[in-house]
């Protein structure tokens, strides 16, 4: 598992710097085996080793062929280059790669790609309106709610959909419904007031 | 990752046709799922993706008082319904104090109590002795890091514990999980869904390959109800123990009071003679503790554990106080 991993990677990290070209090499990589050692076939057809998705994300449809292992986070960053979002533990534990999927924030790396199809996703890039800053990007600039940055982006999506969920009646209720965002510098107090500050703004 | 394929299920008897396959497993929140295909804890050859289906999603209160929850209602839309949060506390508490507000998002009440025991030998990246990973090698844990392990209900070859929240409360309100099969269904008892070493350490709960849970029915209202869970971060963390109580009152003296604890054994543990022991009680009279304290005779632990015993004895007793006053 390791060394099939690794290759994805390294296959991506290529294509990253041959963007145009490389995606040839990519759909060449997802063609798998399909499964037909089954006995009763009219049922096991329906299963499809290749998907097509069909997406919108932050307001522009994409249309792709994957894999059904890879995940909406891995789709977003290394088929369509949002990579605003971030990849932090991969298994749900961070919120890293917090996005809206029809409007309700999820970790982008407990869904599948294929699970998402014919739905919305809005990323952080997806939140500027023009040259203006979404009013949370700009609370979390205001009140200083970041060091590295790594979980900003992903602590942005999760504050915006904890600001439209209602969930910001108070500081407590602000940090535990925001508790899914992990952030190693430890600048909560700091988040915690930049989404009081934006749900302020909202009202 | 081994590779797999991936079909949507149109309805619950499609849904039931393609998961009765071979080597193929049904994907609802996925919050699960995909993390054990990456550890390798399981490596399904197809999934059934099952959240498109209609009808399986909402709260509907039943002619008989109590209400069905579709198996596919998100936690956190099941949690923060009227009536959930009105009539059944312990159950939208329980919920809310499970995981991240995102993954609530995703997770759905049908797929939560088929969440794994989170050993750390169970996940481990390495192979590790694991009855429940490899059937026959063993328990790690056994006399390795066991603090968070069983106190109830264990034996040498498996001392897991479920670690959902949720179940703790529906095994206290004696919910049942409706299922649907090939065959027709079941209906199983919350408290016993989730299957004791004694029976089968190898086992996660008893849902059959094929069979799909479509609801949960709860019986009439519990508004005296109230879940305290104990763990070592105040969010988005597993319980060390936890605690489920419903109570039924005439005025401060106990009619009927259904305790369960979770995080303390392989299913939630009813605490059946202090059940018994608590009725006809004053709310705040020692006969409490000693009716909490009954409960605890076959507590047995492990090598790092005891703490636990003592934790979930008070625990239990500051949930039937919560409950009280709920």
């Amino acid at each position: 598992m390791e060394s099939k991993m690794s290759e994805y990677q390294t296959a991506i990290s290529r294509r990253d710097l041959m963007r145009g070209s490389a995606m040839v090499a990519a759909g060449a990589m997802v063609v798998a085996p399909v499964d037909t050692a089954d006995a009763s076939e009219p049922v096991s057809k329906r299963f499809e080793a290749l998907a097509t998705v069909q997406v919108e994300v932050n307001g522009v449809d994409h249309q792709l062929e994957l894999q059904p292992r890879v995940t909406l986070l891995d789709m977003l960053r290394e088929r369509l280059q949002f990579t605003g979002t971030k990849k932090g533990c991969n298994r749900g534990e961070c919120g890293a790669c917090t996005v809206l999927l029809d409007g309700r924030r999820v970790n982008a790396c407990l869904v599948l790609a294929v699970a998402a199809n014919k739905r919305k996703v809005t990323t952080i890039e997806g939140l500027v309106d023009g040259p203006h800053l979404h009013p949370v990007q700009q609370a979390f600039i205001d009140h200083d709610a970041f060091q590295c940055g790594f979980c900003t982006s992903g602590q942005i999506m999760s504050a915006v959909g904890c600001i439209a969920e209602g969930h910001t009646g108070s500081n407590a209720e602000i940090r535990e419904w925001m508790s899914g965002n992990i952030c190693r510098c430890s600048a909560y107090p700091q988040v915690a007031a930049a989404v009081e500050a934006a749900a302020r703004e909202k009202v | 990752m081994r590779d797999f394929s991936y079909a949507q299920a149109t309805s619950r008897a499609d849904a039931i046709a393609l998961a009765g396959l071979p080597d193929t497993m049904v994907l609802a929140g996925g919050t699960e799922l995909l993390n054990w295909t990456r550890i390798g804890v399981v490596e399904p050859a197809r999934i059934v993706d099952i959240t498109r289906i209609s009808g399986m999603e909402g709260v509907e209160a039943l002619p008989n008082g109590g209400v069905r929850i579709g198996a596919l209602t998100k936690l956190n839309d099941a949690a923060q319904h009227p009536l959930i949060r009105a009539s059944y506390p312990v159950l939208s508490e329980a919920i809310l104090k499970s995981a991240s507000a995102q993954i609530r998002n995703l997770a759905t009440v049908g797929g939560n109590p088929l969440q794994r025991v989170r050993c750390p030998y169970f996940r481990a990246d390495e192979p590790t002795p694991c009855n429940k990973r490899v059937p026959g090698s063993g328990c790690a844990a056994l006399h390795g890091f066991n603090e968070k392990h069983a106190i109830f209900g264990w034996t040498k070859d498996c001392v897991a514990v479920h670690p959902a929240d949720p179940p703790v409360a529906l095994a206290a309100l004696d919910a049942v999980f409706i299922t649907e099969d090939k065959n027709g269904g079941r209906r199983l008892a919350a408290r016993k869904f989730n299957v004791l070493p004694s029976e089968d350490p190898t086992a996660h709960s008893v849902l059959r390959h094929g069979e799909l849970i479509v609801g949960i029915e709860i019986g009439g209202p519990a508004p005296k109800s109230a879940y305290l869970k104990i763990r070592e971060r105040e969010s988005y963390e597993y319980a060390t123990v936890s605690a489920a109580v419903a109570l039924d009152l005439d005025g401060d003296v106990i009619r009927r009071a259904r305790v369960a604890l979770g995080s303390v054994a392989m299913q939630p543990w009813r605490l059946d003679e202090t059940e018994r022991r608590l009725v006809g009680q004053k709310l705040g009279s020692p006969a409490i503790e000693a009716a909490v304290a009954a409960g605890f005779v076959d507590a047995r632990p492990l090598s790092s554990n005891t703490y636990k015993i003592k934790l979930a004895r008070n625990a239990a007793l500051r949930a039937i106080e919560l409950a009280a006053r709920a």
